[in-house]
This record gives C-alpha cells, sequence and structure tokens, in this order.
C-alpha cells in the first residue's frame, strides 16, 4: 500500500450537479452540487473511508464512481491490469464489464431487497444480467458466495422477510460479491444494524478483503466504524472533498479546520473535555457560501476564505487538503 | 445511595407487557431504579430492550392496548407529597397535571415530534397554557420567545411563528427542547434526542441539554444505543438488555470496570474513534424472539461465561458489588452454586 502503487480506481475533478427546475416550463434555475470538483484515488486492496455528515455528498459521490448516477463532467479511471476504462465513456456492452469489477454494498437492508425474490434470485441476479452464469452453474455459484459471508444454504430459497437485519446485510454483501468484483463501494453497510451486530458485518468484511484482495471505498458517518476500517480517510462537507490524508495522520493531525471541528464533536468515552462545538449548519447544497463552503462556520476563516475558493492540493506526498491557511495552522487531533 | 430525600422518581419492578396476537412481549420486564433530584441516568441498551418503553410507562404514554403496565410501581416525589403513577389512569386529570410539569420528554425523531398543522410558538404556548392558565397572551409569548433563545434559536422573536417544516432538523430538535422546558419540569426524559442529527449538530444539542440541566436544576433520564453520548451526559449508567437491567453503576465504574458479560462484550464491539481496536469482539448470536419466556438470564443463550444448569433456570437476582454498582448476574452473587436444579428453584420461589 505504498503511495507509489498504482491506483486502482481514479476520480478527477468529479461533478455531479442535480438541477432545480422551475417554473411554467420546466426551466433549470439551479443546480444542487451534490459532488464538487472531487478528485481521490482508490489504491488496489487498500480500504478509503470516506466520511461526512448528511448532505455532505457521500453517498452521490458512492454512487457516481459506479455510474448508478451518470456524472455531470469529470472523468472515473479503472485500472485493471493494462485495461484501462474510463467509466463515464463505457457503451452498454462495456458497462457489463466494469460491473463484474465493482461493486456495492447499501445502507439499508430492508429497502435494498426486493421481498418477491428469493436469496437464491437476489444473490443470482448480477450473475445472470452480467451474463456471468446461469442454471446449476449459477445456483454453485451462489451458494459457494453464501458460506463465504456466513449464510445458511439452507436458506437458499427463502424470501428477505424471513431474515434479520444482520442477515439481510450478509445477502447483500454477498450480492456484491458474487460477481468477484475488485472494488467495491459500501454505502453505510453497517448504520441500520444494531452495535453487537454490526460488529460481526464489519469483521465479515476485513475477513473478506484479506481472503480476496478487495478495495473498499467505505463511507459512513460514524467515524468510530471509519477508524477501524479504513487505511486512508477522506472527508467531504458540503459536496467537496476538503482533505485526504492516511488514517493515523489525519486523526492525530488535522490539516482542515472541519476535519478538526469534526473530530472534535464525536462524542468519546475516554475523557470527558471541553468540546469545540462549531456553530452553524451544513449550508444548503443549492446556495453554496462564497469562498471556502466551510468559511461561515469556521472559526479561523480569514478575508481570503470569504471570497477565494480553495482547491485541493498536496502537502505531503500522501496528504492532501483544500484550505487557504493549512500551512499555518496547526490543528488539535485525537 | 443517596438518602431518601433525594429521590425523585422510584421506579420499583415496573412490567409492561405488549399483548399482541403473536403472543405476549414482555418488554419492560422488572425494572427498578431511581433518579436523585439533579441528577442524570443514563440507560445504554440495543433495540428492543425496553428502554424506550421504560421511559413511556413514565410518562404513560404506551399505547393502550396492546401494551400494558402490568405491575410495578413508579413513585414521584414531589413537594406536595408522594405519587404513584402507575396508579393513576392514563388520559386523567391527575395525570394530564403532571406530564410536561413535572416529567416531560424529548423524543428522537425531530421531524414528526410536531404537528405540521401549527406554528412552533403555538405548540409551545399549548403547553404553558395548560399548566399556568393565568399568564396572559402577551406574557405567554414573551415567555416562548425567553424559552426559544435559551436553547439557541436565532431570532426568537422572529422564528416563534413559523412552521415545523421551515427549520432543520437540529432548530427542531432545540424547539421540542424548549417546548420540553416550558414548565420547569423536574424531569426531563430524553429518548435518543440526537440520533436523528449529524455529529456536529448533536454536539450542540449535547452541550445545550447539559447547560440547561444546570440552570434548571433538573433530573435527566438519558436514554440512546450510543455508549460515548450517554457517558458524556449521565452521572450513572444502566444497561438494559431484553427488559431487564443488567448493570447499574456511577458511570466511571461501568466504564472502567463492567461486570456484567453482556456489558463487557458490548464493550469490546463498538469501534470508537480514541480506541485503536484491531479487531471488533463480537457478540455470538443473535437476540431471541421477543416472544420468548426466560427462565433464567435472558442473555443466557449468546453468554460466554454462562453456567449452563443454573443460568438457564433462574433469573439471577440484583447484587450489589459497591454501593454504587449493581449487577444481575449469578457470577457475582456469593452464594450461587451450579445447582442441584433444586436449589435453583428454591431461589426462583424465594424472590
Amino acid at each position: 500500500m505504498s503511495a507509489q502503487a498504482e491506483p486502482l480506481l481514479e476520480i478527477k475533478e468529479l461533478k455531479k450537479w442535480f438541477p432545480i427546475t422551475g417554473g411554467f416550463l420546466k426551466r433549470t434555475i439551479g443546480y444542487v452540487k451534490a459532488v464538487d470538483d472531487v478528485t481521490l484515488t482508490v489504491l488496489p486492496g487498500e480500504t478509503l473511508g470516506v466520511v461526512g455528515e448528511s448532505g455532505s455528498g457521500k453517498t452521490t459521490l458512492g454512487r457516481t464512481v459506479l455510474r448508478l448516477y451518470e456524472p455531470t463532467s469529470g472523468d472515473i479511471v479503472l485500472h485493471e491490469g493494462a485495461n484501462v476504462m474510463h467509466v463515464p465513456q463505457l457503451d452498454d456492452k462495456e458497462m457489463h464489464h466494469f460491473r463484474r469489477n465493482a461493486q456495492m454494498i447499501f445502507q439499508d437492508p430492508y429497502a435494498s431487497l426486493n421481498p418477491r425474490m428469493n436469496i437464491l434470485e437476489t444473490i443470482g441476479e448480477p450473475l445472470l444480467v452480467n451474463g456471468i452464469a446461469k442454471g446449476t452453474e449459477l445456483e454453485e455459484r451462489v451458494k459457494k458466495v453464501m458460506l463465504q459471508v456466513g449464510l445458511r444454504v439452507e436458506h437458499l430459497r427463502r424470501y428477505p422477510h424471513s431474515f434479520s437485519g444482520g442477515q439481510r446485510q450478509r445477502i447483500g454483501i454477498a450480492r456484491a460479491l458474487v460477481v468477484n468484483p475488485k472494488l467495491v463501494v459500501a454505502d453505510e453497510p453497517v448504520s441500520a444494524l444494531d452495535v453487537s451486530i454490526q460488529a460481526q458485518i464489519l469483521n465479515l468484511l476485513k475477513d473478506l478483503q484479506a481472503q480476496y484482495q478487495l478495495t473498499y471505498i467505505f463511507i459512513s458517518h460514524a467515524m468510530g466504524v471509519i477508524r477501524y476500517m479504513s487505511d486512508r480517510i477522506a472527508v467531504m462537507y458540503a459536496g467537496k472533498m476538503v482533505e485526504v490524508g492516511p488514517k493515523q495522520e489525519l486523526l492525530s493531525s488535522p490539516l482542515h479546520p472541519y476535519t478538526e471541528a469534526l473530530l472534535s464533536a464525536v462524542p468519546k468515552m475516554s475523557q470527558k473535555r471541553k468540546r469545540l462545538v462549531s456553530r452553524g449548519e451544513v449550508p444548503d447544497l443549492s446556495r453554496l457560501p462564497s469562498g471556502c463552503v466551510f468559511h461561515p462556520r469556521c472559526k479561523y476563516a480569514t478575508d481570503i476564505c470569504k471570497n477565494e475558493e480553495p482547491h485541493l492540493r498536496e502537502i505531503s506526498p500522501t496528504r492532501t487538503v483544500s484550505c487557504h491557511l493549512a500551512d499555518k495552522l496547526t490543528l488539535e487531533g485525537i | 445511595m443517596a438518602n431518601e430525600t433525594n429521590k425523585l422518581v422510584e421506579v420499583r419492578d415496573l412490567q409492561t407487557y405488549f399483548y399482541l396476537y403473536e403472543g405476549v412481549v414482555r418488554a419492560v420486564d422488572g425494572v427498578s431504579y431511581s433518579i436523585n433530584k439533579g441528577k442524570s441516568l443514563g440507560v445504554i441498551g440495543e433495540s428492543g430492550c425496553g428502554k424506550s418503553v421504560t421511559a413511556q410507562s413514565m410518562m404513560r404514554i404506551v399505547p393502550t392496548p396492546p401494551a400494558k403496565e402490568v405491575g410495578g410501581e413508579i413513585l414521584l416525589h414531589l413537594e406536595k407529597g408522594t405519587v404513584d403513577i402507575l396508579k393513576m389512569t392514563a388520559n386523567s386529570p391527575e395525570m394530564r397535571a403532571l406530564r410536561w410539569k413535572e416529567i416531560s420528554m424529548v423524543f428522537q425523531e425531530p421531524m414528526t415530534s410536531f404537528s405540521p398543522l401549527f406554528t412552533i410558538g403555538n405548540q409551545i404556548t399549548e403547553a404553558i397554557r395548560l399548566h399556568i392558565p393565568d399568564l396572559t397572551k402577551k406574557e405567554m409569548r414573551d415567555r416562548v420567545i425567553e424559552l426559544l433563545g435559551k436553547v439557541g434559536i436565532p431570532q426568537p422573536s422572529r422564528l416563534i411563528d413559523v412552521y415545523p417544516h421551515q427549520l432543520s432538523g437540529g432548530m427542531r430538535q432545540r424547539a421540542m427542547i424548549a417546548m420540553a422546558l416550558s414548565c420547569n419540569p423536574k424531569l426531563l426524559i430524553a429518548d435518543e434526542p440526537t440520533t436523528a442529527l449529524d455529529v456536529t449538530i448533536e454536539a450542540q444539542i449535547l452541550e445545550l441539554i447539559r447547560s440547561l440541566q444546570e440552570e434548571f436544576g433538573m433530573a435527566l433520564m438519558y436514554i440512546s444505543h450510543d455508549l460515548a453520548v450517554v457517558s458524556e451526559m449521565s452521572d450513572e449508567i444502566m444497561i438494559m438488555y431484553l427488559g431487564r437491567i443488567m448493570e447499574k453503576a456511577t458511570t466511571d465504574e461501568v466504564f472502567n470496570n463492567p461486570l456484567h458479560p453482556y456489558t463487557q462484550a458490548l464493550w469490546r464491539s463498538i469501534p470508537t474513534i480514541d480506541g485503536d481496536i484491531k479487531r471488533l469482539n463480537t457478540i455470538s448470536g443473535m437476540l431471541p424472539s421477543p416472544y420468548t419466556v426466560h427462565k433464567g438470564c435472558p442473555f443466557f443463550s449468546r453468554c460466554e461465561q454462562r453456567i449452563p444448569g443454573l443460568c438457564d433456570e433462574a433469573k439471577p437476582v440484583v447484587t450489589e458489588v459497591t454501593p454504587t454498582h449493581t449487577v444481575s448476574c449469578f457470577l457475582y452473587e456469593k452464594n450461587a452454586q451450579v445447582p442441584m436444579s433444586a436449589n435453583a428453584s428454591t431461589r426462583v420461589g424465594t424472590k
């Protein structure tokens, strides 16, 4: 996982703007800039944790990377050995090939499974639609993946309603892994589960990663979960990537004031200490503040922050941040 | 324990059951605890452990039917004397006089706990009007504006006239807190008040509740599944599992020296921001079906330190380990031994 390794995925200046329409002719009167100018690389075999509050664009980022949303602009590049896929330009046939390499685990295990499909159909569907297997072969592969995620093969023909939340999430994981993907985007896979079940699923994801050399983009709002799962952490705020860096460095010495505020806000068990409570709320994504999107809540903000938008820049070979003042501030981590 | 006069609420052997078509769910199955004046009690548990139903029983707002408080007492010590909330009828004038005036509650969902049809000011005024009827309209309005300002709502004199949907989640939760505090209650029950909020907003609300608790001198019962949040908010913590209290102690004791196997397992299964954990410990198995009637300890099937023949045969009694630390587990009962199941059944008999 050295910095020199060939990246598996490169995201370049990716934007996903959702149009707001209004008036009689439903003309576009503005945009919700859910993901705005995000650049990121993901290395093979690593877990990149994406953390942010609701409305920060982390889910949209995950979905756009897999082209479940069409990107507004920018490029997503997946490297598969010598084969380089520019995801936004792929045609339908090539998308099938891409989907074999990149899969998603969804947040809500109650909403992401079709209640009218049994487990065999649910887990087998990616094999079927991507033309990978059918018939007995499909059933064999489904059984194999069910064992891998800790489901019982006898339950092959049961329907989702007869499973608990944790088991359903295992079904969702099996459905993502059945095509042997390289990249898995996990969007809040444990936030709907109880703590004791959450630990089981997190450990399962780690075991599967070690076994099959999976690469994860792990999206969560829970800092503790992100810390447990990630090798590197990317922090998002109001559609922008504010900071990316290796886990330990980012946690112990954040470079962006928002990261500092976020780390400080997380309730901790070890000590009761004075928190930096950041005032205000996440801005409306259709009416973002000028300059740095965080400046109205930032206690370090100066004039340049109000007027000029910062861009992601490298502070060290492994760390990037989008803050005008990053060189001048010494921020407190945990 | 502190002396009797300090106690505000005493709950003794509360049982709240849900009578459903499929069977009886013992949502709260014999819990006892007390909260002292001005102190805070945290309640931790996974979903289905009965923490919310316990709180709702104290407010007498559990939906009846299907639920019913079938046993126990909830004693509320007021200046004018002690009342047993469970003896009252849920919608009686006496109970209505207590609700919001002496005990009030902040709910989890800031989106759904206000009526969308009335303005924020209107709904808070209603609570005040019912309990302090002799205020004039102007006085009431001023009081609501003052309250909204206290909970950190900007421009309270303007926002008093907005509808709930015009406020963000954090602001709505602040308004909810303002409403809960409108009649200076002695006890505020907060049932997962920050679960639906983002962390930076959660931090704001937690600070707010803590400072208001100090200012108003009220007792707080803080319910959450998030251990870290509860530890920040509480003097004392109880851990619930399947309708029973497994362990209860001061915040420091319960974190530094957890005794119950469930508490210990829970602590090791949570990824925290400030502890570097190599691998999470998992609690094996799943919650048993809620219709199950447990002859012994409800955690038996998932416990790593279970004693077959003892733990599944009789219910452990509450054992005092230190004056501020009680646990309900056979491992800490001095004279508990692996039976002779006859021995175990006599224990049940004595309870």
